[in-house]
């Protein structure tokens, strides 16, 4: 998903006799499913939490629009690319609702670009790896789209208000892109002996880097723990790992793919796919900043902000300037 | 000073003949741009007509802490809501 290893603030649940009467006012709306808006009483914790946790969904965003971007002008028809434009345009929006639902929690829209730019907060590491073939839009689109709707869905009913808002606008956009994605697939499935296998290449390529969207197994964390009781995370790492994979073997097996993990079986007991753990030693190379585009990505966001820079001083000093101009008429009429 | 772009509130009327109702925020150098930004932002699938942005600094809000006096009130006024009366069935629909 667009936010992993996410750190709690805190040191885990309190027991209700620990809390302060605020504390537990505040978890009692909680527990109650109200929502909590940003002008209530919320714990630091939470706050926190919920600062690191939307801004690196919302980083995701931003920075999940490179290696779709590099596609835009390769795009085999006009068509498929209007359709890419438009999927990458809906991910820089997604990427400003999130800002905005962070902005409300106290922190501004340049400390968390600055956390990005430094690399002092992250974004998914599905990012990091490159978007080699066309048909790497296809799979980015259902797998990458897909695994991140897997925790998008549930966390509209998050309790912090703005968070929980922003997630019904983008998921609402969310299976058009995965649909496109999938649209893909079929397209090249059905085509040439090497449109398959261009297909197949992507899917071989991009199966556990999505996997691992889910971060590591959470299930004894302490920190996932507290971040369920203030439902800013709804489900385990493993469930929702576990509910993509379901999900995602009988799609495969209608495109005619083979999931590159041999086993990847349906259980009859559980009634759920086995799979294979992705590597998890690389997932933490990744996330360390040696994945292979780790570099790439956070130039081409530097360089952004940076080449902006006149045009977004210059609009604000022309904003100013004629705010000042209207003023003094004002006064030289009255 | 402070080189961020101020922070707008978007407001958007829907298809419907409906109200204003507030959908987001972005930032914008000044409000040309801002209703430029809120179109992209928030109207990509026609769910628009009409767009008001307000500059975030000018919107005066009431504090969670006034809930109470402020909301109080009409709870004890039952007889605001047209359920408080008893009107016979025989005098028909009202
Ligand atoms: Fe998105
Ligand atoms: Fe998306």
């Amino acid at each position: 998903m667009y936010a992993q290893m996410i750190k709690t603030a805190g040191t885990g649940v309190k027991s209700p006799e620990e809390m302060t009467d605020q504390e537990r006012a505040f978890q009692a709306r909680i527990d109650a499913d109200e929502k909590i808006e940003p002008k209530d009483w919320m714990p630091d914790d939470y706050r926190a939490t919920l600062i690191r946790q939307i801004g690196q969904h919302a980083h995701s965003e931003i920075v999940g629009q490179l290696p779709e971007g590099n596609w835009i002008t390769r795009a085999p028809t006009l068509e498929r690319k209007a359709i890419l434009l438009a999927k990458v345009q809906d991910e820089a929006g997604h990427g400003l609702y999130l800002y905005c639902a962070a902005e409300t929690l106290g922190i501004s829209r340049d400390e968390l670009t600055e956390d990005l730019l430094s690399g002092k907060m992250k974004y998914s590491s599905i990012f990091n790896y490159p978007t080699l073939n066309w048909a790497d839009m296809g799979a980015v689109g259902w797998l990458v789209d897909g695994a991140a709707i897997m925790n998008q869905v549930p966390l509209q009913r998050t309790s912090f208000g703005p968070y929980s808002r922003a997630m019904v606008r983008i998921c609402k956009e969310e299976s058009f892109h995965q649909r496109q994605g999938y649209d893909i697939m079929m397209k090249m499935c059905q085509g040439t002996e090497e449109q398959k296998q261009m297909a197949q290449d992507a899917m071989n390529r991009t199966w556990f880097p999505a996997l691992m969207m889910f971060g590591p197994s959470d299930k004894d964390s302490v920190h996932s723990t507290q971040s369920m009781a203030w439902k800013i995370k709804i489900n385990t790492n493993d469930e929702l790992r576990q509910k993509f994979v379901d999900q995602t073997v009988p799609q495969a097996e209608y495109l005619g793919l083979t999931i590159p993990d041999e086993n990847v079986k349906l259980n009859k007991k559980t009634g759920h796919y086995d799979y294979s753990e992705p590597d998890w030693s690389e997932f933490f190379e990744v996330i360390k900043g040696n994945g292979p585009c780790n570099t790439e990505r956070l130039n081409a966001r530097n360089k952004a902000w940076d080449d902006g820079k006149w045009v977004r001083d210059g609009l604000l000093a022309h904003a100013r300037k004629k705010a000042a101009r209207k003023a003094s008429a004002k006064t030289a009429a009255e | 000073m402070k080189n961020e772009w101020p922070l707008w509130e978007v407001f958007i009327r829907g298809q419907h003949g409906m109200s204003h109702r507030h959908v987001g925020s972005l930032h914008a150098p000044d409000a040309e741009m801002a209703i430029k930004n809120a179109r992209d932002v928030y109207t990509r699938r026609n769910e628009g007509v009409s767009i008001w942005v307000v500059e975030a600094a000018h919107i005066a809000a009431s504090s969670p802490s006034d809930k109470g006096p402020l909301y109080e009130p009409s709870n004890s006024k039952v007889y605001r809501h047209p359920t408080f009366f008893d009107i016979p069935e025989d005098v028909g629909a009202m």
